[in-house]
Formats: C-alpha cells, sequence, structure tokens
C-alpha cells in the first residue's frame, strides 16, 4: 500500500476538491440541512433523522422546562365572603328540598349544595309520590345545570338583545295580534305547575285570543279518551303496582318511559322483593309482558313474548276474551291472534281478581277502552286502580296540537309562544311546524338554547334550569310539591312565569306571585300553622305539601265504555301483515330527547342493549340473518316515504319481522354532546285519527352501504353457564329451600372436597370498628341505571365518548351487566355464546367487591391499592404509575384506567372542558388524570365525613348511617349498604337470615372473600320441565 | 519490585476509595440526619397537649371559655372587649346574678338591675352575647377556671403552655430542635473529625511508604527533587494526576449533585416558609397574641367543616365596626364591603388536590392545637407556613399521636378492642390513620 500511486476518490466531488467537499470532510457524521424543515423541533422530535443527540438534547430540554415549571408555585387565592350567611360553612353541604320537572316527569328531590353551587341530586324521602326515589334523568338533570351550550341571555333573530328591550317589543306585538283579534298560542309539554297555570289564565286574561296547548313528546292521549269514554274522566288513574299480584303488560314500558316510572319502579319491586330483604315474604308478584322490542321493563318479566305492532290490540282483545270466558263477561269479536304465554296470563289474571292490573302502552283509544274493561272485570278499580286520585303526568291533547300544526300552516296564527317544548324537533309533524313557523308574526320560545324550534322563533327568551327556579307541582292530585332555586341565576335567563306576568302588565316577581298562590290555595288546606309564613317555611323545608296523603281508600268506578264499538275498531285496524314493522320507543335514558345534551345520559347504557351515544336499528337475530345483516351494519328504514338510515344491533328478545327504533336522538340543535349523535325517529310516528301512533305496520327496511359501529359496554351476551357469577331459581323451588339456585363451590383437597374459604394463603385482615358491605337484591335490581348515574355525580367520573366506548374504555365505577339466557348445551360454549331468541334477562350491578383476599392489592408493585381496617379495598391515585397489573388481575373487571387525561382536553368536549361543566365536581372527589386505574371506592369520602359527624357529636355511627350514592339513589332499595359489624343495620339483618339463603358471592371458588354479596334472582315462573323446542316455537309463532 | 510497587499502590488506593466512600456516606448520613431533625422538630410539636389536672369542670370550662368567652375577655384583668375577668366571681353581687348576666345580659339591664347598668355603662354600652344555651354547671365550670387561671402560677397563654410542656419532654423548645436529634448531629461529627484524622494519618504513611520505595525506582537516573517548591509542585502534580484521586473526586461530585437533585425534586411544591404579602396587612401578632382573640373566633369553620374559612368582611366589622375605623388597612376592608368586591387574600398553606384534610377531625375531634400545625401564629406579624405539608410530615404526627377518645363515644369500641392488645396509648396510627384512603380519595 505504501508503495502504490494510485489515487481513490469517493466521488466526483473529492476528486474536483470542491469546498463542500472539503469542509464536511473531517466529519463523520453529517449534520442533517435543517434548511430543509421549515420546524427544526417538529423534525427533530417527530422525522426518522431524529439522531440520538438531538433526543438527548430535546429531552435534556425538556426536563428542565418540566422542573422549571413545576418550581414555579401558582399564587392561589383564597377568597371569603363579604358577609357569611349564618349557617352556612365552607366545605359543609346544604340541602334544599326541590322539584325535578321536566316535560311532565317528576321527583321530589334534596339538592346538595356547596359553597353555593349543587353538587348532587338525591330523591326526597317526604314524598309519598315519589318516595325517595330518582331515575337516571333526574340523576343527571344537575349536569343539564352546567351546560355550557346554553343561551346567556335573550335573542332575537339571533343576535342578543336586553331584557328591556325584549320586552318592549314582545309586548307592544302581542298587543297588536291581539288587538287584531289573531290567534295567541302558548305551546307547552305537560306543565305540572298549578300556579304556573294560574300564571297562563292571567296572560289569557290580558290577551283573551290566547289559548294554551299541551302536547306530549310520547303521549299517552289515548289513556286519557279512554278514560273519559269509559269513565267519564278525562284523566290518568294512579297505578299501584305493589298490591298486584298478577301484572299483565301489553307494550307498557312502565318501568322505563310509560307515564312515570319513579312512582311505579319501587311499589312494583316491593311486589317482586322475597326473603328478608322483602320483610319475610315467600311470594311475589308475577309479570308477563308482551312487547315488540326487548324494553328494561320486559327483561323483568317472569314471562315475556314478542308480538307485532299489528298484534297489540289483537293481544289486549283476546286477553279480554280469554279472561271474560273465565269470569263471565261477554266476549267481544275480534280476530284471534295465537302468541305464546297468553293462555296462561289470562288463567292467572282471573285467579288474581281484585289483585290483577293490566297496562298497555298503546296510544290507541280502542285498546285503552278494552284494557279499562278488561281491569274492570278483574276488579282492579279500587284495587290496584285508583281513578279518584288522577295523576297530572301527561296532560297532552294530541288533537289540540294537531289542529295547531294545520293552523300555522294555514296561516291562521298571530303568536306562538313556546315553552318546555321542541315540537319541530319532537312532534310527528315537525318538518311541517318549521315550514310554518317563520310565516307567524311572533313566535317567541323560551327553550335555554336555540333548540330546533327556538332557532326558528323570532325571539329566545330563555327560562333558567329548574334548580334555579321558583315553582310548584301537583304531580298526583292533592300532592303538592315545591321548587325553589338552589343557585342564583348562572346566565341572564328569566322564568317563563315571570317573562308572561311581564307581558300581562303584572307584577313579574313570580316568587311573590307563588307564594300567594299558596296563601290563597293550600294554606286554607292545612291545619296546625299559626300564620302562612310558618306554613310556607315547613312546606320549602319538606319540599312537599300532601293534605289528602292519609291512606285513601283507593275510589271504585263504574266501567261505561262501549266494549264493542272498541273492539271493531280494533279488529279494523289491526290485521296481519307479512312485510317489516316498526315500533318506535323511549330510553329510560334520553327519553324524549329533551335532555339529550347531557354526557351523563349519553354515556348511560341502555339497560338491555348496552348501547350508548347512538340509537339504531333493533332487529331479532331470525330477521337478521333472513336478511343477511350483521351487526353494525348500515340499513335504510323507511315509513311514508321516510327513511333514515341507522346501524343495525341485532337484539335477542325483538319480535321477528319488526325493528325498534329510540326517539330523542338525532337532535342537530342541542349542544356539543348531543349533535349528530343518532338519527331523528319522531317523523316515523304519525298523527291517526287524532292520536299520535309510534309504530307502524309497513315498514321498510333496506341494507345500505357501509358501517357505523354501535358502542356498547357489554359485548358477552351471555353468562355461558357459569353458576359461579349468577344464580338464580325460581318461586317454587325458593319456596322449597332458601338456598334454591344457589351453586356452592367445592375445591378438592387431600381431605376432600372443602368450601374453597376453608383453604387460603392469606392471613386475612382485620375489621375491627367497621366492616363496611353491601347487599345487592337481584329480585329487585330492574337494571335501570340510576346508580350508575348517581356514581358519576358523586365521584367525578369522566365522560369518554362514543370512541372511547367502543374501545372499552368507559370509566363508570358501576355497571350493571345484563345476562340474557342461552338454549345451548352445557358442552357447547359456541352455542352457549348465543343468546335465546327470547331470552330470560338477569341485571346484575357490578362494581368493585373489595375482596378482602383482594387480588388487585398483591401484584400492584408501588402499593397504590391497599386494605383498609374497614373493608375497603383503597386506591390511591396519586401513588399509581399505571402499569395496570390490577385491573389485570380483578377477577370482576372493575378497574378503570384513564388512558388519556379527560378533563382540560378538546378531544373529550364534554363538561369537563369548561369551567361552567367544572361546577358539577364534587370538591371533596379528586379528578383523576391520566395514566392512573380508578374503581369505585365505596363512596369513601361519605364514610369519612359520617364518621366525622358521629365523633363531632361524640357518639357512635348509627346503624345506617352512611349511604353510598348508589344505594341511596336506587329507586327500588335494591342495594343496601352498611357496617356488617353493626348488628342494628339493615345489612346485617339481611345477612344474618340470608347467609344460609339466598346470599352469595361472585367467583366465591376463587376466595377473594368480597365484601358484596348478591341475593340469588328468582323468577315467578311455574315449575315445568322446559322443553326448548316448544318454547322456542311458541315465541316465533 | 516494580510490580510489588505497583502491589502496593494498588492497594494503598483500595484504602484511599475505602476512605473516600466512608466519608462521602458520612457526609450524606450528616445531611440526612439535618432533614430528619427538621422532619422531628415538627413531629415533636405536633404531639398533642397531655390533659391538664384539676377538676372536671374546670376542664370543660377552659373549653367553653376558649369557644364562647375569650373573643372578648380575657382570664387576667386585662381588658379586650369586654373587661377583665379576674376575681370577678368577688366582684360581682353574687353567683346567681352572674348566672343571670351571662344567660341574658341585656335582660338583666332591661330589668333595671343596678350593677348590671354600671356595668353596661361602664364598658361603652357595648353589648355582651347572650348564652341561653349554657347550663348553670357550665357557667360554674367557667367560672371555676376563670378563678383557676387567674392564679398567677398557671399561664394564660394556653397553647404556649402546651407547647412548652410537650417540648419540656423532649428536652429543648419546638421549633429550634429536638435533643436526640441533636446529639445524634454531634455523634457524626465527630465520628467525620476522627475518620478525617484517619484519613491524615493514612495519608502520612502511604507518604513515608512511597519515599521508602522511590529511591529503588528511581535510582536509574532520574533526579530527585532537590527543592521544598519543586518537590510539592511534583507532589501536588503527581496528586492530580492520581487516577484513583482523580476517580474519588468525580464520583463524589456525581453523589453530591445527584443528591442535590434528588433532595430540591422533593422539594417541589413544598412551601415551607411561604409568607406572600397580604392584601391587607394583617397581624396575627396583635390580633391573636396582643389581642389573645381565640382562632375560632374568625376561622369559624374550623370546629366545623374541612375549610377552617378565611373570615368573611363581616367578622372583622364585629370589632371594626367600632374599634380603629381610621387606619387605612382597615379602610380597604370598607371599601370591599362598599363595593360588594370579596378580599383576595393569598393562600398560605397549600396542600395539593390529592390529599384530604379535614380541620373539623384535628381541631375539634381530636383537640390539636391550631399551632401544632401552623407554628406560632400569634408571633408572626406576616402569616407564614411552618410546616412542610408533606405525606412524611403528616404520617409522621400521626404515629405519635394520641387519639383523643376522651368522652367521645365513637372511639369506645376501639379503644376496648386496642386496650385487650397492648399496653401503649392509643394513637392515631393504631386505628387506621396511616391507611390511603383516610386522606386520598
Amino acid at each position: 500500500m505504501e508503495n502504490t500511486s494510485k489515487r481513490y476518490w469517493k466521488g466526483v466531488e473529492e476528486l474536483r476538491n470542491d469546498a463542500t467537499f472539503v469542509k464536511n470532510a473531517n466529519s463523520e457524521f453529517a449534520n442533517p440541512d435543517l434548511s430543509e424543515s421549515s420546524d427544526d423541533l417538529e423534525g427533530l422530535l417527530g422525522g426518522s433523522n431524529t439522531q440520538r443527540r438531538d433526543f438527548l438534547k430535546v429531552m435534556g430540554f425538556g426536563m428542565a422546562a418540566v422542573s422549571l415549571a413545576a418550581c414555579e408555585t401558582p399564587v392561589h387565592k383564597a377568597i371569603p365572603y363579604i358577609n357569611k350567611p349564618e349557617f352556612t360553612f365552607p366545605s359543609i353541604s346544604d340541602y334544599y328540598a326541590s322539584t325535578f320537572s321536566e316535560g311532565g316527569d317528576y321527583a321530589a328531590i334534596l339538592v346538595e349544595t356547596r359553597e353555593g353551587r349543587p353538587i348532587k341530586i338525591e330523591g326526597n324521602p317526604t314524598s309519598s309520590v315519589s318516595k325517595g326515589g330518582t331515575t337516571p334523568r333526574v340523576q343527571a338533570s344537575l349536569l343539564s345545570l352546567y351546560d355550557i351550550d346554553k343561551l346567556k341571555g335573550p335573542q332575537r333573530g339571533g343576535s342578543s338583545i336586553e331584557w328591556a328591550v325584549a320586552d318592549r317589543e314582545i309586548s307592544s306585538q302581542l298587543n297588536s295580534v291581539a288587538g287584531r283579534g289573531g290567534a295567541i298560542r302558548i305551546i307547552t309539554s305537560t306543565i305540572l305547575s298549578p300556579a304556573t297555570k294560574a300564571v297562563i289564565a292571567d296572560f289569557v286574561a290580558k290577551y283573551p285570543t290566547t289559548r294554551h296547548i299541551t302536547y306530549d313528546a310520547n303521549s299517552v292521549f289515548g289513556i286519557v279518551q279512554a278514560n273519559q269514554a269509559s269513565f267519564g274522566k278525562a284523566v290518568i288513574p294512579s297505578y299501584d303496582f305493589s298490591k298486584a299480584q298478577t301484572i299483565v303488560s301489553v307494550g307498557a314500558d312502565f318501568l322505563g318511559s310509560w307515564i312515570a316510572p319513579i312512582e311505579y319502579m319501587g311499589p312494583y319491586a316491593q311486589g317482586r322483593k322475597i326473603g328478608a330483604i322483602g320483610g319475610g315474604k315467600k311470594t311475589m308478584s308475577r309479570h308477563y309482558q308482551f312487547e315488540t322490542g326487548l324494553s328494561m321493563t320486559g327483561a323483568n318479566a317472569d314471562y315475556r313474548t314478542a308480538i307485532k305492532p299489528s298484534q297489540e290490540g289483537l293481544v289486549v282483545a283476546a286477553l279480554y276474551n280469554k279472561v271474560a270466558a273465565k269470569l263471565g263477561g261477554t266476549a267481544i269479536g275480534t280476530p284471534s291472534v295465537t302468541v305464546a304465554n297468553l293462555d296462561k296470563a289470562a288463567t292467572d289474571l282471573a285467579n288474581a281478581r281484585g289483585k290483577a292490573l293490566v297496562v298497555s302502552g298503546s296510544n290507541d283509544p280502542n285498546v285503552q277502552i278494552v284494557v279499562n274493561a278488561l281491569n274492570n272485570l278483574l276488579g282492579s278499580y279500587g284495587t290496584t286502580i285508583d281513578i279518584n286520585t288522577p295523576v297530572n303526568y301527561r296532560q297532552g291533547n294530541d288533537q289540540q296540537m294537531n289542529a295547531f300544526i294545520n293552523e300555522a300552516k294555514a296561516g291562521q296564527i298571530g303568536a306562538a309562544l313556546f315553552f318546555a317544548s321542541n315540537p319541530v324537533y319532537d312532534h310527528p309533524r315537525g318538518a311541517e311546524l318549521a315550514e310554518a313557523l317563520p310565516r307567524i308574526a311572533l313566535s317567541v320560545s323560551f327553550a335555554d338554547r336555540a333548540d330546533e324550534t327556538a332557532s326558528l322563533s323570532k325571539y329566545i327568551t330563555p327560562a333558567p334550569h329548574f334548580l334555579e327556579s321558583w315553582n310548584d307541582a301537583e304531580p298526583k292530585q292533592g300532592y303538592y310539591s315545591l321548587m325553589q332555586p338552589a343557585i342564583t341565576l348562572i346566565f341572564k335567563t328569566r322564568q317563563f312565569q315571570s317573562s308572561l306576568l311581564t307581558w300581562a302588565g303584572k307584577p313579574s316577581d313570580y316568587q311573590t306571585y307563588l307564594k300567594n298562590y299558596w296563601r290563597t290555595t293550600h294554606f286554607p288546606q292545612a291545619t296546625g300553622f299559626s300564620s302562612f309564613d310558618a306554613f310556607w317555611v315547613k312546606c320549602l323545608n319538606d319540599g312537599v305539601f300532601e293534605p289528602n296523603a292519609a291512606p285513601a281508600v283507593a275510589g271504585g268506578a263504574t266501567f261505561a265504555g262501549n266494549v264493542a264499538q272498541a273492539a271493531a275498531g280494533i279488529a279494523q285496524r289491526y290485521k296481519p301483515t307479512t312485510g317489516m314493522e316498526l315500533a318506535l320507543y323511549e330510553k329510560n335514558a334520553i327519553g324524549t330527547g329533551a335532555m339529550a345534551n347531557n354526557p351523563w345520559l349519553q354515556e348511560l347504557p341502555d339497560p338491555v342493549s348496552k348501547a350508548c351515544w347512538d340509537n339504531y336499528a333493533a332487529i331479532s337475530q331470525k330477521t337478521a340473518g333472513d336478511m343477511k345483516l350483521a351487526q353494525n351494519d348500515l340499513v335504510t328504514v323507511s315509513v311514508n316515504g321516510k327513511s333514515i338510515e341507522l346501524p343495525v344491533l341485532i337484539q335477542p328478545g325483538q319480535a321477528d319481522n319488526t325493528v325498534s327504533v329510540a326517539i330523542g336522538y338525532g337532535r342537530e340543535k342541542a349542544g356539543k354532546s348531543a349533535n349528530g349523535v343518532g338519527k331523528n325517529a319522531y317523523p316515523f310516528a304519525t298523527i291517526t285519527g287524532g292520536y299520535a301512533t309510534y309504530s307502524a305496520f309497513d315498514a321498510k327496511v333496506e341494507k345500505a352501504s357501509g358501517t357505523h359501529e354501535i358502542a356498547q359496554t357489554q359485548t358477552h351476551d351471555t353468562v355461558m353457564g357459569r353458576k359461579a357469577v349468577l344464580q338464580e331459581s325460581i318461586l317454587a323451588q325458593y319456596q322449597k329451600s332458601p338456598k334454591a339456585g344457589r351453586y356452592e363451590p367445592k375445591v378438592q383437597t387431600s381431605k376432600g372436597a372443602t368450601d374453597p374459604t376453608d383453604i387460603t394463603l392469606w392471613n386475612g385482615y382485620g375489621k375491627p370498628n367497621h366492616s363496611w358491605g353491601m347487599v345487592i337484591d337481584l329480585n329487585s335490581c330492574i337494571g335501570c341505571g340510576t346508580c350508575v348515574v348517581a356514581c358519576n355525580a358523586e365521584n367525578n367520573i369522566q365522560v369518554v365518548g362514543r370512541k372511547e366506548v367502543i374501545r372499552r374504555r368507559e370509566m363508570h365505577w358501576m355497571r350493571i351487566d345484563r345476562y340474557y339466557s342461552s338454549d345451548g348445551e352445557a358442552e357447547n360454549y359456541s352455542a352457549l355464546e348465543v343468546a335465546s331468541a327470547n331470552p330470560e334477562v338477569t341485571f346484575q350491578p357490578m362494581l368493585c367487591q373489595h375482596c378482602s383476599n383482594a387480588p388487585c392489592e398483591t401484584v400492584c408493585p408501588v402499593l397504590a391499592t391497599t386494605h383498609s381496617t374497614e373493608g375497603l379495598n383503597q386506591m390511591t391515585y396519586n401513588r399509581c404509575i399505571g402499569t395496570r397489573y390490577c385491573a389485570n388481575n380483578c377477577p370482576y373487571k372493575v378497574r378503570r384506567f384513564n388512558w388519556f387525561k379527560y378533563f382540560d382536553n378538546d378531544n373529550f368536549d364534554y363538561h369537563f372542558n369548561n369551567d361552567l361543566g367544572k361546577m358539577v365536581i364534587n370538591p371533596d372527589v379528586t379528578v383523576r388524570s391520566r395514566g392512573v386505574i380508578e374503581k369505585c371506592s365505596f363512596c369513601v369520602q361519605r364514610i369519612q365525613e359520617s364518621k366525622l359527624t358521629a365523633k363531632k357529636e361524640r357518639r357512635r355511627l348509627g346503624a345506617d348511617e352512611v349511604q353510598t350514592a348508589c344505594a341511596q339513589s336506587c329507586p327500588t332499595t335494591a342495594i343496601v349498604f352498611g357496617d356488617m359489624n353493626n348488628p342494628e343495620s339493615t345489612i346485617s339483618k339481611v345477612l344474618a337470615v340470608e347467609l344460609e339463603g339466598r346470599a352469595f358471592h361472585v367467583l366465591e371458588e376463587i376466595n377473594v372473600r368480597p365484601q358484596i354479596s348478591y341475593l340469588t334472582k328468582i323468577r315467578n315462573k311455574d315449575e315445568e320441565p322446559k322443553n326448548k323446542e316448544t318454547e322456542r316455537q311458541e315465541a316465533h309463532a | 519490585m516494580l510490580i510489588r510497587s505497583i502491589n502496593r499502590v494498588y492497594k494503598m488506593s483500595h484504602l484511599y476509595k475505602l476512605c473516600g466512600t466512608i466519608a462521602l456516606f458520612l457526609m450524606l448520613l450528616l445531611a440526612n440526619a439535618q432533614v430528619k431533625a427538621q422532619d422531628a422538630a415538627a413531629g415533636g410539636a405536633a404531639a398533642p397537649a397531655a390533659p391538664a389536672g384539676g377538676g372536671g369542670d374546670v376542664e370543660k370550662g377552659k373549653t367553653l371559655f376558649t369557644n364562647n368567652c375569650a373573643q372578648c375577655h380575657a382570664v387576667t384583668s386585662e381588658k379586650v372587649v369586654g373587661p377583665g375577668l379576674k376575681g370577678i366571681k368577688e366582684r360581682a353581687p353574687g353567683g346567681d346574678w352572674l348566672h343571670k348576666w351571662i344567660k341574658n345580659s341585656s335582660a338583666l339591664i332591661a330589668s333595671g338591675d343596678q350593677y348590671a347598668n354600671q356595668v353596661f355603662n361602664a364598658n361603652g354600652k357595648v353589648q355582651m352575647s347572650s348564652f341561653p344555651s349554657l347550663s348553670d354547671a357550665d357557667i360554674d365550670g367557667i367560672l371555676a377556671y376563670i378563678d383557676q387561671a387567674g392564679k398567677p402560677a398557671v399561664t394564660a397563654d394556653v397553647a404556649g403552655a402546651a407547647d412548652t410542656k410537650n417540648a419540656g419532654g423532649t428536652g429543648g423548645s419546638g421549633p429550634t430542635s429536638g435533643g436526640p436529634s441533636e446529639l445524634f448531629t454531634l455523634v457524626l461529627v465527630a465520628l467525620l473529625v476522627v475518620m478525617l484524622l484517619v484519613l491524615g494519618v493514612l495519608l502520612v504513611i502511604v507518604t513515608i511508604l512511597s519515599k521508602a520505595v522511590s529511591p529503588v525506582s528511581i535510582g536509574e537516573g532520574t533526579q530527585i527533587p532537590s527543592t521544598f517548591s519543586q518537590r510539592l509542585k511534583t507532589g501536588l502534580s503527581n496528586t492530580f494526576n492520581n487516577p484513583t484521586l482523580r476517580s474519588i473526586v468525580i464520583w463524589l461530585f456525581l453523589l453530591v449533585a445527584a443528591k442535590e437533585t434528588i433532595d430540591g425534586a422533593y422539594g417541589i411544591g413544598i412551601q415551607q416558609g411561604y409568607a406572600p404579602k397580604q392584601p391587607i396587612a394583617y397581624s396575627h401578632k396583635l390580633h391573636a397574641g396582643q389581642y389573645k382573640i381565640d382562632c375560632n373566633y374568625c376561622h369559624t369553620g374550623a370546629q366545623k367543616g374541612k375549610s377552617a374559612t378565611i373570615p368573611a368582611a363581616n367578622i372583622c366589622m364585629n370589632c371594626h365596626g367600632v374599634i380603629k375605623k381610621e387606619s387605612p388597612e382597615i379602610q380597604k376592608i370598607y371599601t370591599a364591603i362598599e363595593e360588594n368586591r370579596p378580599i383576595e387574600w393569598i393562600r398560605v398553606h397549600n396542600l395539593p388536590d390529592l390529599a384530604y384534610f379535614n380541620h373539623a377531625q384535628h381541631v375539634n375531634v381530636g383537640n390539636v392545637a391550631c399551632q401544632t400545625c401552623h407554628g406560632e401564629v400569634e408571633k408572626m406579624e406576616v402569616m407564614e407556613a411552618r410546616s412542610s405539608l408533606t405525606m412524611g410530615w403528616c404520617i409522621d404526627c400521626h404515629r405519635r399521636t394520641e387519639v383523643n377518645t376522651k368522652d367521645n363515644a365513637y372511639y369506645d369500641k376501639l379503644v376496648a378492642l386496642h386496650r385487650k392488645e397492648s399496653k401503649e396509648p392509643l394513637k392515631v396510627a393504631n386505628i387506621g390513620g396511616l391507611e390511603c384512603s383516610k386522606c386520598h380519595y
């Protein structure tokens, strides 16, 4: 080599020896040409040309930046009151009795406020109407208070104006309309408040051309009219499900959406509680359900039959005929119908005469007249039905509303005022009204947002949320309730009543008006008060005033309806079809869609399908097979030339050749959370003979292109025969042995089979003082999900949205598992996975079981989850490093991981992304950040608070003093929480009996020793060997 | 020979390393000990006041006095808002009169009682609050307490007394330092000195040995350095070039730097000593120290709930409605009230959101003195965060503090259970006071 004279060059540059070559000749690793990248940092971080040193540089900078940022401690302000109210202390909750009232739905509530902001709604146990119960919507209504999409003040044509301007202009226009005799219409949903009706009357007195039109988005006008025809009373009676031994419901989802579930859930569950939790009784009601889609009510039925909407009237008529044959009534001439369980239902009804109840969800007065006749035959009036104490939950008049739309189209309306109503969206003829609305000279909406109707109205004079308002309510004749504000007005809103009073030229102070109304109307009914003020304060404190609450003897009634005529109507309308039929239904969370912009409700899964953030076309397995449709396939559903595209959800229990679609979705102008979620199914409803009809006998379902994934929180439908998870039996077996249906696993040891609890690796933890535990009665749990929303509110649980739910990343600490039964044989696991065509359903609330031998605790590498001396499995967020070993090792899958920072994150633009929405945060509970596991804490903040109260008062903790949010909110008291060390507590008393009876632990064989016991599900079914083939045929018939 | 000398040097380097490590270890220990001493001091102060002796009603009277009377009255003859109560029993017309007066002074004045009117007029016609809820026994208790507290032997400053008593047990005053930790530091320093001496001796030996070796190894022509300066120079350069020594220095530096970084990181978010300037130059020294106004008078939430609460302006007005109205600082309160704009105080004690702390649990149930955590507020001109509020600080106190179970039925079962197992007093840690979900949820 040394001698060679040859020259090698690496390229022509070297040969030429040009400047750049010389410059770079000695650098081994050429720097990337940064001028090519417009953003250096981006190139460094994101590009593939990242180099080690650059990486270190950036990392070093990042670390320095982070530590610098961390060093700079922000200055926190502490701002006291200027003038502190005497009995209010920061950090101590105040409770105000008030009233939830939304579109005719009612609940007496207690509002928990902290530093002047409501943070939780509880049921008011003083009320004998709602009896302390709540529903998901009642619980979630709190979040609607802090909805950022609400209007901040009055608007004219989309731009803000002052209230004074609005008042001046609207008053003068009203005067001119009234002056020329133009029609003024006030369109509302059901108004429960007598005082508000008095205000409307005052308004009418000032503007005599005014008429008040009431309609309900999910109307039961047919019942009202049928009662008018049957008893001469245009009312909805009170139903008492607790007194009924046999309940037959034809399409009435009375636990979820029919009239007033809040009033029916508790008594219904009362009738179905057995054993220690039911006061020792060993009998329960029997519930038959005939319906199209599998509703929550149907899921709770002992016998459920899937029928097509076109069979509904016929089923009622056939039931009438069969009962009449047994009890000696006259048969009516309707075509016969063959559906399963009809004879059985008729026999049970006839046997339970005087303790029977038949309800129907139909809005067809003919059907309801036959139902009335049937109830009359069964002696239900005066026992299970009290028509002399009517309820006011649904006052809508379909005919008047229909007439209004006709008038509007004809240009005969001078002024239209919309309060608590959104007919453009939720009326079957909404589209027609939308066209006519701009032609009405004066249109005013009192909506809190520029919704579908309000945005077409000339003025929006927003009314505040019910938690900011004064009002009263009369949900049931003679039962009164007061609404008082729990927060000062958030925005420049004004109550509807004040606006009407202002425009009617009266003093606009509605609080004074209300007080005076009560002084003249209710004070004379009260006894034992020295002054009106004393009475008023007492009513405000209690929240309710029930002068007639003494146990009234339910009034009987004389039936005077024309059954034959009704039967003829039924025979004419209900005819067998061969094609697809459509049934519209209301979900218990979203309801009619008025509260759709509520992320808690959107994320609450449907009790049965477990789907959230969407509505869908529910079809049966067989129909899906026939049409070659799979889950999530898009289909076009069309009725009367109107069509929408929806994803398919295969719903076990759905009647074949039917499709069920939920109303309440497809909002366009409700706000960020609701807009574009699902499709609006209201246009599918029709006005038939003056009554809104929520079904169609001639629907078309066609496969469309593409798919749309439905977010479901549970995708495994059956327990696949795992008796360790779900234990159930039938009533007859239970009456023989309280341990019926119990599965008691044994473990084989060298000494033979032993209980799994007899062998253990662990030493266990002492629970010397308290041992917090829970009993969940599977018989009482109806699956409504109120506990889930209550838990969301209490524990600051984040909303994650549809996409994250699809990725199985929902954050709910409490979930309600729904299990279908399967026809599969025990050996065939893939067949076991498939739910029956018409399955039995069991709801199982599932939350952290607070195992005494917790598998999660042993695997945590940083001791972020540990055990307490009170039986709690503790989760310490600030210690968690997010390995997720615990979630992996949890046999119940109740631990949730924060995949993202869900607050202050534009990708999760729900209430935690704005300051107003954050006002709902419970200040006692940490808001978890990204990268940590969270789970049910047994509401440890409530335990600690109650303990502290006891300590401050230097006494022992009361027996049932601590209540978790879920137990407190449960409308059927299916959840019993308490101290198992205190023999006086309800839980101890229940377990004392049921430990040798219905109580079981889920997955007992793994010996994790949960603090939660479940009570076996007992169905009131007849004891007969199941012949699955015949049952299946019956179901398909 | 060469190999032997290298070997020896190698052994020497082992020795160096060992010495270095020991020295470093000691330094680190010392640094740690200082931190711990601080914690211990805080912990020492955190121990509760031992129950004072005396009759039961005196004890109760003390509590009642603190909660109801101390805002306006001192047990000495000093006038606060109302007159000093020293010798009140002798002064008043009779025990019955005092009962009537305390329960409803305005009724007594209205009834035309001569002494009542005399007292009322003598004190600027400021009406005393009525205490109808106090029973006769309660009032006797209060009077008994005043009697006892007025005697010179007992210090009026209740909290101060508790502190001194407590600190007496550990030998020294609370905030400076605890006795055992001081001793510990001393021992460490002594050890360090000894170790340094040993190091020096070893170095001397090494030098001598290397000298003994050097003639052989440099015998091959290298000049022996003649002058002292040259020798020093060579010695120094040898020292600098010595790889062992260099690595020791580098390691030392790295370790100290790492230690500092970690300590610094632990300090993030700790605001011990934080004393921001407040919008109103309010002096606790004046109010709580000089005028001995009870903490609960203004911080009304401390007995009731999570937040001790910063007083609303209307509480200030209880006194400043008449007192020192002209002061520019107090005028700020007037302005705030007039403009209906609350005063934005700067929060001094900032606990992170992840920790739940409830004042009522500690102050009301636990009977912990405010000073235990907040330091001698009554001596602070500007409010300052005296405690670190770290979890170690909380836990430390929970380990040391006895549960205040006296007359509290809630704890009966726990006390009974504890007595069965142990003769030690019932500490907070014994009843789950170290469990995560007591503070984190």
